[in-house]
């Protein structure tokens, strides 16, 4: 195999390379020659070409996401530990542990391989926490497929809930929570956006350098094969060369047992602080990982490819760059520290292999078979790729959207036709029960799940003695976004706000994951342009950082993008877990309070979906100062045990909301639709800034002082618990459901679509 | 080099729910005359040196202890090239 | 008294298996899969997980490793040993309990809080329990189904060898809906749910599952 050493380029600056097949623009091309000084080898060639693809550089995104740098980088319980740039944001929760949480997408392989690709999402975003120092403790998910009943969807559902089962069962990680949506915009473009937390002491944070000259860079965990070569960029042709290597299959697969493996030898080199450095291999594979390294540390670093342990000994160097073999990491390690390295790498029976070493000339230089066939400054590669101003501007269609509202669409009056409405809406594919896909999740493994799905958020107990703890969740609404980006994305951050308040816990930082469609598309790039600066502005508001994110476009088939689906996760902290609160009612005889104020706003809304197929108008106003003061009494009133279930009032409206809480543990409710308010619109309006929650008889006083101390509508709309035998959720005048019929409508139909069928 | 395959398949008594799975699935590409399928693992063991009935013998052992579970599944052993 | 718990590469309950056994009242060794030793443990777990990936079949590998030797005899010696759900597997392939564990019936993995009923009170894990006590225990696992010969289900019926048995549905197309059982000595113990995460209700459904860390700390096998 005549292999492109840089001595060869130099000699020969006319000869044609693939630059566009890998997915490089022209003037692109022509930076990289100017940034060398010659034309790049065949290697820097691949390097440059996923390294500046949209996946790993941002460029499209970048100058929009420099508004998350401008807010403050603190939480309301003091300074980040690391924000964006690094892997994942670290947040300080008190007691000297900081926790690190970051969602990452995985949504093209999701749809050519829906198993492996959501199982590899899984293990790409568990790395990324591990590469900062972390043990990981939980992961959550956020999954939107096309219409539920569709075939495709029979195709791609089932397989994406095995494989992050499968992969995050294997690993011992548990599911905490997450969200599954059906929407007919995500048919051939399903999301799988992959969320993992990790906790760890306040000294055991470790950055992405290579910092000192003469240390050793290792490359551990599974050996490297073909796997995933074009995964990132676009390789549309096979052959680099002659003797090019054949056709390399473009899915990932994953072997969680390896990441499992891979995981416990890290934690290992971290508790013996044998580690000065280190980076997980994701995207782009060694090209990210040494480029990444090299760039953020001081000076270089000089690799030699021969020594990375290869699956197929026939890869080519520039292959082996692209790799996307799964389950790997790089560490940077002192040379008197590399003994005891491979010693504990080899008591967990993973290979490893010093390939290079960290050098002072600012360069990264890799050898193959004792040539030079990458020399290349690494911050152009890792840091310094093209930005991109996409044009942009507000769709002629947008004003129209927004003036189709829902005010005209016939709405059910009699209370035969609310009751028929209802167990409609709770079986519906958006609001019914997610058992069927949680239930194949792990959520013991650990110990330490406090709450997991379907409550309001996922918590995690940080330390058993003090029982300090973490609360996450994920919140995303496509069509809110659709009809006004910004504030659709204020939305978003809004309800995992209030779901993270909801069980008691203080928001403290958020994540993000932004779903979108083509950026060359001015439409799309409105969107998120106003998305960002929805969250931007949002965060400002309530005050939280951005920790860091993820960005995934080119959700589009043909002209048919995405709804703009920008995912807010949010991170909060609960100084005792034992108080936190629950969504389901448990005590009959408490009194059961509405918070905040119901108005007549369905645009975006699930009613209008499920019944009238319609999506038009504006998304419900976004107050977050009204969000700031419930979260306040959500967590006072946790914490001073004036609550015993909270839940927060989202899609599907207050029903929604009284039925999952009725049935949670099975004890119904009697409420009373209030004076002055359409029962319809009581019933199924998705006002924001609202939650239900049961008080004890003797807390309730303390309770409506916390509200009117701060001004916050609250009304009381009921009571837990029936006089009848039978449970059942009874609205006074106008229906009475027994919760059997609510729990058949409410838990059949996921199962009945997906759940394998039996044999003939 | 000489080469072993071992197939194991699991006991006609024991419930294949994989099998079962593929059954079904080949049915709904139209295969309706499929009346039973089961699903098994193939092994192909290489090695170096000679196959003398004495390798033979260690194989056939190591298929009943690890390569095969004798409770739910049986196995059988010829030899390739 | 000291309970050693093992961990296999790929082990994944052991750090809660040992919680159970701490907070039971007992002291815990970690015991490693490599090492031929069982550190003169009073009484082994062998915990939940996905050893050796559950490649070839689950705990097929696991049996083979080294700590595997001693505990083998020891066992049939008299050695207490639980079996937790990979565990089960475990000892299953090592034939130190009967049968074998497959697929889930229904295919998928499943997660979820089980209803048990405890058979039987005469084994070393099972003997703070009364006869008949309906307990729930997490259940998690996708290769779970119980099987053996008909034989088989019935000496392990006719002895009283069923030691916790499923209620309210079977979960995985277990036989006879056996969830755990015991050799004829009563010192090994092998079942599917997780009585590990049911010690504490803050993180479990309940704390049914103490009692099988409190029996074997209460008991002792006579040599």
């Amino acid at each position: 195999m005549t292999v492109d050493t840089v001595k060869h380029a130099a000699e020969t600056p006319e000869h044609p390379q693939p630059w566009a097949e890998l997915g490089l623009r022209g003037e692109e091309y022509a930076r990289i020659r100017e940034i060398l000084g010659r034309r790049p080898t065949s290697s820097e060639l691949a390097m440059y070409s996923v390294m500046w693809s949209e996946h790993c550089s941002y460029k499209s995104s970048k100058i929009h996401l420099r508004r998350f740098g401008e807010l403050a980088q603190q939480t309301p319980v003091g300074k980040l530990l690391a924000g964006m740039g690094e892997n994942a944001g670290v947040v300080d929760v008190g007691q000297g542990y900081a926790v690190t949480f970051k969602v990452e997408s995985h949504n093209h392989p999701s749809y050519v391989e829906p198993h492996q690709g959501a199982a590899t999402g899984v293990g790409g975003i568990v790395r990324d926490i591990l590469a900062m120092g972390a043990r990981p403790v939980a992961v959550m998910d956020s999954l939107r497929f096309g219409p539920a009943a569709a075939p495709d969807t029979a195709r791609v559902l089932p397989a994406v809930v095995a494989g992050i089962g499968a992969y995050g069962n294997c690993l011992g990680l548990p599911n905490i929570g997450g969200e599954v949506v059906f929407d007919p915009a995500y048919a051939g473009n399903p999301l799988v956006n992959a969320l993992c937390v990790g906790v760890m002491r306040h000294e055991d944070l470790h950055l992405a350098h290579a910092s000192g000259v003469g240390n050793l860079v290792v490359l551990y965990g599974a050996r490297t094969g073909g796997d995933g070569i074009g995964g990132v960029s676009v390789l549309a042709s096979e052959t680099f060369g002659d003797e090019g290597p054949s056709k390399r299959p473009s899915v990932q697969v994953g072997d969680p047992f390896t990441e499992k493996l891979l995981i416990e030898c890290t934690l290992a080199l971290f508790a013996e602080g044998l580690v000065v450095g280190i980076q997980d291999l994701g995207g782009a594979g060694l090209s990210c990982a040494t480029s990444e390294l090299a760039s953020a540390g001081e000076g270089g670093m000089h690799v030699v490819l021969d020594r990375v342990p290869l699956r197929d000994p026939t890869l080519a160097p520039e292959e082996i760059l692209m790799s996307e073999s799964q389950e790997r990491m790089m560490a940077v390690v002192a040379p008197a520290a590399i003994d005891r390295v491979l010693e504990i790498c080899a008591r967990w029976d993973v290979d490893a292999s010093v390939v290079g070493e960290v050098t002072d000339s600012g360069r990264l230089t890799i050898e193959w078979r004792g040539e030079t066939v990458v020399d290349v400054p690494p911050r152009t590669v890792a840091h310094e790729g093209p930005v991109y101003e996409r044009p942009y501007a507000r769709p002629f269609w947008q004003d129209d959207l927004q003036a189709a509202g829902p005010s005209s669409l016939a709405r059910p009056a009699h209370p035969d036709d609310l009751r028929a409405t209802l167990l409609r809406m709770i079986a519906s594919p958006n609001l019914c029960s997610r058992a069927w896909v949680t239930d194949q999740y792990d959520r013991y493994v650990l110990g330490n799940t406090v709450l997991a799905q379907p409550e309001d958020s996922g918590m995690i107990r940080v330390d058993e003695q003090t029982a300090l703890g973490v609360a996450l969740a994920t919140d995303a609404n496509g069509r809110y976004a659709k009809l006004d980006p910004y504030v659709g994305t204020q939305l978003a951050l809004a309800e995992a706000h209030r779901n993270v308040a909801a069980v008691g816990a203080l928001p403290l930082a958020v994540t993000n994951c932004l779903n979108f469609g083509s950026p060359e598309d001015p439409d799309v790039m409105w969107q998120f342009a106003e998305a960002v600066r929805g969250l931007a502005d949002g965060c400002r508001a309530l005050g939280l950082p951005v920790t860091g994110g993820n960005v995934s476009l080119y959700n589009q088939t043909a002209a048919a993008a995405v709804l703009p689906t920008p995912v807010v996760g949010v991170l909060g902290v609960l100084d005792d877990v034992t108080r936190r609160t629950p969504s389901g009612f448990r005590t009959p005889g408490q009194t059961i309070y509405l918070l905040g104020t119901t108005r007549d706003e369905f645009g975006g809304s699930e009613w209008a979906h499920v019944e009238h197929d319609h999506l038009g108008g504006r998304p419900p106003a976004v107050d977050l100062d009204a969000e700031r003061a419930l979260a306040e009494i959500l967590v006072r009133g946790s914490r001073d045990r004036l609550v015993e279930a909270a839940h927060d009032v989202s899609d599907g409206g207050l029903a929604q909301a009284l039925v999952e809480s009725c049935l949670r543990y099975g004890i119904g409710a009697r409420v009373a639709v209030p004076a002055g308010i359409d029962p319809f619109v009581f019933l199924f309006a998705e006002s924001a800034a609202r939650a239900v929650v049961a008080v004890p008889r003797s807390a309730e006083a303390r309770f409506t002082d916390l509200c009117s101390a701060r001004g916050y509508p609250y009304q009381e709309i009921g009571v837990v618990g029936d006089a009848a035998g039978t449970p059942v959720l009874e609205v006074r005048e106008q229906f009475s459901v027994p919760l059997a019929e609510l729990r058949v409508a409410f838990e059949s139909t996921l199962p009945a679509l997906f759940a394998p069928a039996a044999a003939p | 080099m000489p080469r072993v395959v071992v197939d194991v398949m699991p006991k006609t008594e024991i419930l294949d729910p994989q099998g079962k799975a593929v059954h079904g699935a080949l049915h709904r590409l139209g295969f309706d005359r499929v009346v039973s399928v089961r699903q098994g693992k193939r092994f192909e063991i290489e090695l170096e040196g000679d196959l003398t009935p004495e390798v033979v013998a260690g194989i056939e052992r190591a298929a009943g202890s690890l390569l095969a579970n004798p409770v739910i599944e049986e196995f059988t052993i010829h030899v390739e090239g | 008294m000291r309970i050693g718990v093992v961990t296999f590469p790929g082990s994944l309950d052991d750090g809660d298996a040992a919680r159970a056994v701490r907070l039971a009242g007992g002291e815990t060794v970690s015991l490693w899969h490599g090492d031929a030793d069982l550190h003169g443990v009073d009484a082994v777990v062998l915990p939940g997980g996905f050893s050796y990936g559950d490649y070839l079949r689950c705990g097929a590998i696991a049996r083979f490793a080294p700590v595997m030797q001693p505990l083998v005899g020891a066992a049939r010696a008299g050695l207490p040993v639980l079996g937790i759900c990979n565990g089960f597997q475990i000892l299953c392939e090592s034939h130190l309990l009967p049968g074998a564990l497959i697929r889930n019936d229904h295919r998928t993995f499943l997660c979820r809080d089980q209803r048990l009923r405890v058979d039987s009170v005469a084994t070393a894990w099972t003997s703070a329990y009364e006869t008949g006590t309906e307990i729930v225990v997490p259940l998690k696992n996708g290769e779970g189904g119980y099987v053996a010969d008909e034989r088989t289900l019935d000496e392990l019926e006719g002895e009283g060898r069923v030691v916790v048995r499923y209620l309210g549905g079977n979960p995985n197309g277990s036989h006879r809906d056996i969830a755990g059982i015991t050799n004829a000595r009563g010192n090994v113990v092998g079942l599917m749910p997780h009585p590990e995460h049911a010690v504490d209700t803050l993180t479990g459904p309940t704390t049914d599952g103490l009692g099988m860390f409190e029996s074997v700390l209460g008991s002792r096998v006579a040599p």
